[in-house]
Order: structure tokens, then sequence, then C-alpha cells
């Protein structure tokens, strides 16, 4: 959802269509240029955010250029200077950017030969490129960098110069640009960043959702020689030493009275409270079966998950300042377009006037802190008469106050005939909506906003568009080969608790449904859940993976034993993207261990083997920790699981073997892996424990409690 | 008031209140950012540094209680130029993801090879578990940790 999110949503007008981002952003010297030095410079408007997306993006332009991938320099975006691609999310990035620079670097190097045939004066079939130095039949050479002028590149795209169909950095397991920096402990990441003159910002949250502050004592902040700043319920302190920050903060935390209203749902009955509110209805897909038979029965099922949250090792961190009226942010933003808009509203400013430049944080899973304690930056710095100011969360307000992933309700339903085969399947889910993402209406969604003297309205999170993969409904329609089916989503028109995109969205709460639904019906006919999927799926992409998965992992020869049990978990990232399929192995103890986990993974063609690897692994292992773990607690004031031992995750000790099988297919389009096995795994794991102890458990996460409770 | 301390085999003095976190001395005064705030509590090992060769949480350990120990941070376990075993090895084996976890995980693991030369892979994620990490590259980084020890390291 980010420049799929804009298509969907309108696009770029009548132009002719061009591959991936570069229909929105045309002129080939947005995308490259070339140093005479011999580097080749490279812009793209999506951002590392710890997946790797800088190497993969370097490697295709290496491969379409003809040039070392030593040569190619990726500079970090910036609104002043990148194209805009609108958000880093939805594993879009090879897509929207790989795609658009594939395109602008085959257009570049053609352009680059033919200037090299006239000033050589041979003929560019006698051209050929070699790291790139341009060399003709007879020896007779110059090069990119010998030829470097930018006025070359000042030209629109045509997307008519077709992009190499051969490859040779783009496929290989190239090592990561940022590894080496962060191996020794180099500067990297926002938090690392100090400029001259800087001063140390923190922000008081209010201790509760609905809290409205009543008064504040700030003398003992100043006895510190801090500085108080507020702006109605927004307040913040500056020093110049980081910890005296942070005494300045205890102290006004100390002095600051709130009324706190009773605003948030009873966590005991999350899912009927989701069930109860108002909603805005819609059909995601809906198709009737053709001769509808009589079904001899309807089974039916409700699932749940709780809201869960970013919980990057790192808090949300950001520097901004002002000078002559003009704003200066640095931060890990997933959108520095759709944050610079944001700050505009809110600051009542030309987006011209403010800069917003993407500085590496923790890694990101979704729409976390990164946009609110921009603004929180921003609005400190005002106070600080031209200095820059840096901002850092505490834990508590990271696991507090960034957006949640919303939790869901989900109640599934199918009409069976008398030897238990669907003959029609119906999804009906609940849920906030799971984008709160900034730049994308008239009001700032961001956090500060309206707790400002002169407030903004607090902004209903939206669902993103199906076209861009949808939010709360995505995954909803599954894969299976269903006679009839009925998908309904119900997003919720009350927000206690602010929602934005989680790594996957709906799809890992619609997968872990739909996944334990179909293991359910299968087990009710006695049939191999592997059998009965592939006997439900034609698609031959989605077999492929779970073949795979089970023939890696053993499944035809698993013996039962003692506590151990194995499941099975699929699903199509976005009903467009990558194939995945997950076999979990578990013990069930007094609690639930995994021990492994297969995943078979098809992201058609792969750019980095290791890339791919890395971000399977990475999402098998934290869906693993959402699905037997996470859960945000609350009261009925405040949100509870404010610190780690609160909110655990999993540990070291408890993460399970993870083997990664890429199914290769060169010749589909690449699509992205980051998302692809959220709900697969949750799904296996959910369906190993059935296998081990019997018991489905259908409310995340799978605790000890929970199992008891569903027995 | 300034505080004496020996940070990676120097001695240097910071201008800071005794009882300012050894974490802020380190980043901001002394411009060594290894070691990284993520939660001011010693519950995730983001900011460990090696206090007299035992893995400590910087962000809760008072500049007072740090005087007269030998403090290393991940800058000063290897360079570049010479790199220690466990850095190759994070290289060698990509065991990252967004690396904000790892200068701590690191620590950990060089104050284990320093009393267990050849670990076990439990060994391993046993030492690590005060550590954490969000985006998941465990795995990896326990295999890097035993191919660190089978390089000799400790």
């Amino acid at each position: 959802m980010n420049l799929a999110f804009r298509l969907a949503a309108g696009g770029a007008g009548d132009a002719p269509k061009l591959p991936g981002s570069l229909h929105v952003n045309r002129c080939l010297g947005q995308w490259l240029r070339f140093l005479p030095e011999g580097l080749v410079e490279v812009r793209s408007g999506k951002v590392e955010l710890g997946q790797g997306i800088a190497t993969a993006l370097a490697q295709i332009v290496a491969d379409e250029l003809d040039v070392a991938p030593a040569r190619v320099r990726m500079i970090p975006a910036s609104t002043a200077a990148s194209p805009d691609e609108a958000v880093t999310s939805g594993s879009l990035s090879v897509q929207e950017s790989g795609t658009a620079l594939r395109y602008a670097c085959a257009e570049a190097r053609a352009i680059y030969l033919e200037a090299a045939a006239a000033r050589l004066g041979k003929p560019l079939d006698r051209l050929q490129v070699i790291d790139g130095e341009i060399v003709a039949v007879g020896g007779a050479h110059t090069s990119y960098w010998a030829l470097a002028d930018e006025r070359l590149l000042d030209r629109d795209a045509t997307g008519g110069v077709a992009p190499k169909s051969s490859h040779r950095v783009v496929g290989s397991s190239a090592l990561r640009l940022d590894i080496p920096d962060k191996a020794f402990g180099r500067p990297r990441f926002v938090h690392d960043l100090a400029l001259p003159g800087m001063l140390h910002g923190r922000v008081l949250r209010p201790p509760s959702p609905g809290a409205v502050l009543l008064s504040s004592d700030d003398a003992k902040v100043r006895a510190l020689g801090a500085v108080v700043v507020r702006d109605g319920n927004f307040l913040g302190v500056l020093a110049e030493r980081e910890e005296v920050a942070l005494k300045a903060l205890d102290r006004l935390r100390d002095g600051a009275a709130w009324n706190e209203p009773e605003t948030l749902p009873d966590a005991s009955t999350l899912a009927d409270w989701l069930r109860a509110q108002p909603v805005e209805t819609k059909v995601v897909a809906e198709r009737a079966a053709a001769d509808a038979a009589a079904p001899a029965r309807t089974l039916r099922a409700r699932f749940s998950r709780p809201y869960l949250a970013h919980a990057s090792i790192g808090p949300s961190c950001a520097l901004a300042q002002w000078q002559d009226g003009g704003l200066q942010v640095w931060c890990h933003s997933q959108g520095i377009y759709n944050l610079r808009a944001d700050l505009a509203l809110t600051f009542g400013l030309a987006p011209e006037r403010i800069v917003v430049a993407h500085v590496e944080g923790a890694g990101c899973y979704g729409h976390n802190g990164a946009d609110d304690v921009a603004l929180d930056a921003a609005l400190l710095a005002r106070a600080a008469g031209g200095r820059p100011v840096r901002v850092v969360w505490s834990r508590a307000d990271e696991l507090a106050w960034a957006p949640f992933g919303p939790a869901m309700a989900i109640a599934l339903e199918a009409d069976v005939d008398a030897t238990g085969e669907v003959l029609a399947w119906r999804h009906e889910l609940w849920s906030n909506g799971h984008s709160s993402r900034p730049g994308r209406a008239a009001t700032p969604t961001l956090l500060a906003a309206p707790h400002l003297e002169r407030p903004f309205d607090r902004v209903l999170a939206i669902n993103p568009p199906p076209a861009a993969g949808g939010g709360a409904d995505r995954n909803a329609v599954p894969l299976y080969d269903f006679p009839a089916r009925r998908i309904v989503n119900h997003r919720l028109l009350a927000m206690p608790l602010r929602t934005s995109a989680l790594r996957s969205l709906g799809a890992f709460a619609n997968v872990f449904a739909i996944e334990s639904f179909v293991d359910e019906l299968a087990r009710a006919r006695g049939e191999d859940p592997v059998a009965w999927r592939l006997r439900h799926l034609s698609d031959p992409r989605a077999r492929a993976v779970i073949e795979a998965a089970a023939r890696r992992a053993g499944w035809a020869g698993w013996r039962p034993r003692g506590a151990w049990g194995h499941g099975i978990g699929c699903a199509k990232y976005k009903n467009t993207g990558a194939y995945c399929a997950v076999v979990a192995e578990i013990e069930a103890d007094r609690e639930v261990r995994v021990r492994r986990l297969v995943v078979a993974v098809d992201v058609g063609l792969v750019i980095n083997p290791d890339g791919v690897a890395n971000q399977i692994e990475g999402g098998a292992i934290q869906a693993t920790s959402w699905t037997l773990k996470e859960t945000v607690r609350f009261d009925r004031t405040r949100v509870t699981s404010a610190a780690w031992e609160d909110y655990p995750i999993v540990k070291f000790s408890e993460v399970p073997a993870v083997e990664v099988e890429i199914v290769s297919r060169p010749d589909a389009p690449w699509v992205g892996a980051g998302e692809a096995a959220q709900g697969p795994t949750a799904a296996a794991i959910a369906n190993a424990v059935y296998d081990a102890l019997g018991v489905r458990v259908r409310d995340l996460p799978i605790t000890p409690e929970r199992i008891a409770a569903a027995d | 008031m300034a505080v004496s301390l020996n940070v990676n085999g120097s001695d240097c003095e910071v201008d800071a209140a005794e009882d300012t976190p050894l974490l802020y001395a380190l980043r901001n005064d002394l411009g060594l950012k290894a070691a990284r705030f993520g939660c001011g509590t010693g519950q995730c090992g983001a900011c460990f540094v090696l206090v007299d060769g035992r893995a400590v949480a910087s962000c809760d350990t008072p500049l007072w209680a740090a005087v007269g120990k030998r403090i290393v941070t991940l800058e000063g376990l290897g360079t570049p130029e010479h790199p220690h075993p466990l850095q190759c090895a994070v290289i060698d084996e990509q065991a990252a993801q967004c690396g904000y976890c790892l200068s701590g995980i690191l620590i950990s693991a060089a104050a284990l090879l320093a009393e267990n030369a050849s670990p076990s892979a439990d060994d391993v994620r046993a030492a690590l578990d005060r550590n954490l990490c969000r985006c998941g590259s465990h795995n990896r980084l326990v295999r890097a940790v035993l191919r660190a020890s089978g390089a000799g390291a400790g």
C-alpha cells in the first residue's frame, strides 16, 4: 500500500503507463546519475528498514548498467532530491522501486551507449559495456564516467528499452551493504546522529489515551536548567544534556495532573466488543454457486487476535530544526513525502518549506512511531531558537503510544455436504482500519496533533483499497476452489486505541483463521491436511510450495510421539504476492515450544536468495512470537503493557529452528518476501497444537491458559 | 564535575554528574555509538558493554559505578582493520536485519567466548537470552557465535 495505494486512488493522470514507480517519477535523472570518479549515484524513494532493500536495489542497478556492485552508491531518501515513492510498505519495494530502477537503468545505459557511439564514431552494435567501460570492437573505448553529464538523463523515461533477460548480480546472495557498519558499531542509526548545537528533547505523553491535562508544575524542571514546552495537552522538555532531559521529564511527570476518563474496552471480552461497535460494512468478495446443492450442515468457528505492538528494540527517534521559517526533519519514517504532507498540515506550512530526510532506524514492521516522533521533534524544536533537537521515545511510550496492529474478530462458516465437502464459504471480520498513515487526508494523523492547543480531530484508521491488497480484509478471500463464497469486512467506527499497519495487516489473522478452519474441515473428513489442501488448489504455484514444505519437513513420514505435533499453513500474500507454506513441529508440554519451522516460499524471480531467506526466517520467528506470546494489555483507562516484562517477545532460548526453501521461478515477476510468512506460520503452529493435544485454540495468543480454556 | 573512566583501554574524563548513566557518557561525550538505548532498565541488552569482562547494561550503570573498571564497547572489541572474530562471523553469516540489537549481542557473545572457548549452541542461546532481537535474526546470530568460536576467539 503505497504506490499501489496511490494508483488505486486515481494514480498519475493520463500519462502513458510506465513500469513500477517510474510511472509517477518519470524523469530518468531523478533515479540515477554517473559521477566522473567512476560511481553511479542511485536515488530510490524506498527506505532501508533493516530488510536489505538497498542491497537488492543496488544489485538490480549493477546488472542493468553492467557495472560492479561496488560502484553503486545508494543515496538515503530525502524529500529534497528523491523520487516520491510514497511508503516503503506492503512488500512492494522490489515491484515498485526495483522495477522502476530496472527500466530507468536500461534506458540510461542505452542513452550512454548512443553518446559513446557518437564519441567513438562506432556503430552501436559494436559496443559493449564492461564494468562501466564502453568498449568498441577494435579497442577504442570511453566510459559512463568519462561521458558523465546530467543533461543526458534530464528527460522522461519512455519505458521503451527492454531490460536484460539474463542476470549476473541479480540472483546472487550479495552481502548486505549496511551490515559491516553495524558489526563494528559505527554510527548509522538516526539515534546516532548528533548535530552541532543539538538539544535533547523528551515528550511527556499523557498517562492514558483519553487523559486531559489539568495542570503542570514547571518550577522543578526549570531548576535543572531545562525548558518546558507546552502546547495544549502536549508537554515536553529541552535540555543541553540527555540525562538532564530525562530527569526533567521525571519531574514534569511528577508535577502534572491529569483527568483520566475510562475510554478503553474490557480486555477480557475484546472480541465481543469488536462485534458490538458501529461499523462500516463492505462485501469484499461474493460468488454464488451456479447450481447450489442443499448443505447437509453448516460448520462455524470464531477466531480472534489481540492488539499487537511493533515492539522494535530501538524506540522511535527523530531530529528537527527550524531555520528561516522552514523545517528540516531527520527520521526513520517509511514515507518521507507522506510525513512531509502531514507536517505541512500541522504547522500550516507549504510542503516545499519542509525537508524530510530518511536516516535508518531500528527494525520497522509497519506504521510505528517514526512519523509521530518527527512531529514531536518539530514541536519541541520550535522552542529551541533555531538549534536542532533530538527526541527519543521511552520504552514505555514505544510500547504504549506507537500505533497498534488492530485487534480482530473473525467468524467463519462452511456449508458442507454429507461427505464434508465445502459447498459455500463465508468469512466475516470485525476490525479497526489497518492504516493511520500520514499524508492521505486533510487532517494529520500524527500522534500529537489532537493534543495541541488548537487540536486536530482524531482520524479513524482506514483500510487500503482492495487493489492495494486491502487492510483488515487482506487475504480474507481464500485461495481454495470453493463453489460459493462471501467475504464481509466490518470496519469499526470507534477507535479507543490508535491502530495502523503492522506487518501483513489483516493477513496474519485471516490466514490463521482460514488455515485453522480448513484443517478442521479436513480432519472432520478424516483427510490428511496436506492432501486436502492440494485437492482444493488449482494454482500450481500454491501447490508447489505446499509440496516443497511437506517434502522437506518429512510430512508423510511423521510419526506421532509424546507431546509433539505438526501442522501446516499456507497463503499467497495479498492474493497477488509471494506464495508461502509453513510446516511447524511443536512440543506441547507445560507450554507450547515451537521446535522447527520449514518454510517454502515462491517470490518469483529472486534478487538475493539469502536476503529472501533472511526475511522469511525473521518473519517466521516474529510470527511465532505473535502467535505464542504477544498481546497488548490494558485496563479501562491505561495501556498496561508498557515494559518488556509486560510485553514479552520470544527469546533466544525459545526460537525454533527455521529452514527456508526457495521455490525458484526465474520467469515469474519478482515480488516481496517480507510479510509472506506471517499468517502461514501462525496457522501451522495452531494446527500443530491441535495435532499434539487435540485442542483447537482459536483466540491468539496460544498461551497455556488459552489451551486450558479451549478444552 | 569530571569523572575518570577507562574505556577501550584508554583513560578519559567525562564532564558529567556521577549519577549519569554510563550509556549517555559513552554516546554523547565519548562519541562511541555502538551501545544503544533500548529500554533504560536493562531488560533488552541493546546497551550492553563489557565491565571488567562482564556484559553489563550501560543504561542502568551510573558513572560512579564504572569508575576504576575496565569498560569495553563494541568499538573496542575490533575494527575493520583488526576485526574481532565475532565481527567477521556476523558478516559471514549475514547475521542481522536491522542490527540495532547487534552491538549488545556481540558484547554478550564476547563475554561468553572469554569464559568458554567452545560453547554449544545451547550455551550460546543461554548466554544471549538477556538480549532481545525483534527482527528474528536469532538463529543466524547463534551460528555466527559458533563460527567465531571455531575461529579461536576468547
